[in-house]
């Protein structure tokens, strides 16, 4: 209240300047602080995959590795086949990204931009399919799968995402319904039919919103355990998550330098992607952040 | 009269074709998502609800027996209750824990300070990073005798407690990892927060409202919508939590482990389904859950009408 009275004299804003700055540092300090032990992991993380086992065990433990046994790396690549799971995952992840992208647009061209009898009420099943738990579908899926001997197979695993996908149909629709229909009438009456249109003009034009389905697809597959733990039944054909599983049954949970080193292997190529499209990831996690658990 | 009006019943013949053919693309665009819905979901979901009401074990039997999986779920499963129980407690510490922190956070970050895009990008990282890689860095951390949880704890004087291999903290410890990836929905907060007009704080400043009060009767009130659509999206994938379970079990060959503590439904499912078969008795659990999700989602909806403040008034 005194600052009330005075707030014509220079003191006030001298004051409240003061006030301003100490604000600011306090909170540069809170956030700095908890910024820090969001990367600590990290960097828990490379630092033990660099150490020897007896080095992990000491304590108090070391925050550097005294000796940097980049050793480790070669070790844990060739104790298991990381070259084959590395392909066969960047393999699945690939053909899963190029069937949701043209599935995907494709459908939520349709019902962003042509008009059916019936389009509302489907769209909203579309959208009341995105409730359903994913384990009540999949162990009829594995029935059906096992029932066409899909089952050891990539088929299960990648054929699904060229039918669509409720939730990037409806991201995708969205984006669509910002596109004004002007563009569209215009190509219509220099006699385009509506396939050419998506092609031409649709797939440019949304090129933000696909790479966002992309990447979305690519982490979603590339992090993917329960398919390829249902669906892969022979080891040569296994995804990273699952080599890296069996890796960490068979060396029992105590070779950390290994098993970090496996982490750091499983986790760069996603953090690299992060890095070069953060803007796309940051757009379709703000509205995807809800779809998965 | 018939001269007259035979040239706009033409119009509209071939007007109704045009339609007709802009009707039938449209089909023709949707038809991978029908396909996909018949094929991939509602096929799936009606035989899993047949299969519920049958003995199926994948090779030999598929007799009808009624209710009788339900039956023996509710009264002789002791392990399907501890289950439920069992991520019933991890969605109710997980769900308020989680959004109070992303909250917190987006609050942080919605202030004018040099290096905000650093400090976003380094709190959301975490959030994109999943699956066994980030498990076994969190088995790493949390490891009783050289993990670096248990070391920070002794600083202060606490002694930290054995986490994955002591069954009363295994689910606070998978708790404590989800902390770590909160920038998601901190994200949506962030988002939500930037649109709260600048006015309604100045009115308040000037009012003599405090930093709390302001945040009490301004903040909570205009991101309501948002926390409601988090609290539901995060219940529902909180009640589906499986992998962490299967991987992060402290006897690497018995998922759930220790003492089943981390036996969460859908890895009890899972189990019942891949490893002995019981593929009836699995499509019985699997419905349940999906009764349990709605009737979560459809209370929440309710309840929302009691808390949650809609800028336009019109309920959306």
């Amino acid at each position: 209240m005194n600052s009330a009275l005075d707030w014509k004299t220079g003191s006030y804003y001298q004051n409240r300047r003061l006030q301003q700055r100490i604000k600011k540092a306090v909170l540069f300090i809170v956030l700095s602080a908890v910024g820090l032990t969001f990367v600590i992991p990290f960097w828990w993380m490379i630092s033990t995959s660099l150490k020897s086992m007896d080095e992990i065990m000491q304590y108090p433990p070391s925050f550097l590795p005294g000796h940097w046994r980049f050793h480790n790396y070669v070790e844990t690549w060739t104790s298991i086949d990381f070259t084959r799971f590395t392909l066969n995952t960047l393999m699945v992840a690939c053909i899963s990204v190029t069937a949701h992208v043209i599935s995907n647009s494709f459908v939520a061209y349709g019902f962003a931009k042509i008009r059916f009898p019936g389009r509302n009420i489907l769209f909203s099943i579309v959208l009341s399919t995105m409730i359903i738990p994913g384990f009540v579908t999949l162990i009829p899926q594995y029935i059906m799968f096992a029932k066409i001997h899909w089952v050891g197979t990539y088929l299960p695993l990648t054929v699904p995402g060229f039918f669509g996908n409720a939730f990037q149909i409806f991201l995708l629709r969205q984006f669509y319904l910002g596109i004004p229909n002007e563009l569209i009438e215009a190509a219509k009456i220099d006699g385009a039919n509506h396939f050419y249109i998506w092609r031409k003009i649709m797939i440019p034009l949304s090129l933000p919103a696909i790479i966002m389905v992309a990447i979305s697809t690519f982490t979603a597959s590339w992090n993917d355990f329960v398919g390829p733990v249902i669906y892969l039944t022979n080891e040569s054909h296994y995804t990273l998550q699952i080599a890296l599983q069996s890796f960490k049954v068979s060396s029992g949970l105590n070779q950390w330098h290994y098993l970090m080193a496996g982490s750091v292997i499983a986790l760069t190529p996603i953090v690299v992607m992060f890095f070069l499209f953060q803007k796309y990831f940051i757009q379709g996690m703000n509205i995807s952040a809800g779809t998965k658990g | 009269m018939s001269l007259r009006q035979s040239p706009s019943a033409g119009r509209r013949k071939t007007r109704l074709s045009l339609e007709r053919k802009e009707a039938l693309q449209g089909y023709m665009f949707v038809l991978p998502w029908i396909l996909g819905f018949i094929v991939f979901t509602s096929g799936p979901l009606l035989f899993s609800l047949y299969v519920s009401f049958t003995n199926y074990d994948f090779t030999s039997r598929m007799d009808f027996i009624g209710l009788r999986n339900y039956e023996h779920m509710f009264d002789e499963d002791p392990l399907f209750w501890l289950s439920l129980k069992n991520t019933a407690f991890y969605v109710v510490l997980m769900v308020p824990l989680t959004t109070i922190a992303s909250v917190f956070l987006a609050t942080l970050l919605n202030q004018k300070i040099p290096g905000m895009r650093i400090f976003r990008t380094v709190y959301y990282l975490p959030a994109v990073l999943s699956g066994v890689g980030v498990y076994m860095l969190w088995m790493q951390l949390l490891s009783p005798d050289s993990g670096l949880v248990n070391v920070v704890l002794s600083w202060f004087g606490i002694e930290g407690p054995g986490w994955l291999f002591d069954a009363n903290w295994t689910k606070p410890a998978i708790v404590f990892m989800k902390m770590w990836s909160v920038g998601g929905g901190m994200l949506m907060y962030l988002a939500a927060l930037q649109n709260v007009p600048e006015q309604l704080y100045e009115a308040a400043e000037l009012d003599g409202a405090g930093v709390f009060r302001r945040f009490r009767h301004i903040t909570l009130p205009m991101i309501t919508p948002v926390i409601f659509f988090e609290v539901v999206t995060t219940l529902i994938g909180g009640f589906q939590i499986f992998q962490e379970g299967y991987v992060m079990s402290a006897d690497p060959t018995t998922p759930g482990s220790p003492m089943n503590s981390l036996l969460f439904y859908n890895l009890h499912m899972y189990l019942k389904a891949f490893q002995v078969f019981q593929m009836g008795y699995a499509s019985a659990m699997a419905w349940f859950l999906f009764a349990i999700v709605l009737v979560i989602t459809l209370l929440n909806m309710w309840i929302s009408k009691f808390w949650v403040h809609y800028e336009g008034g019109d309920g959306r």
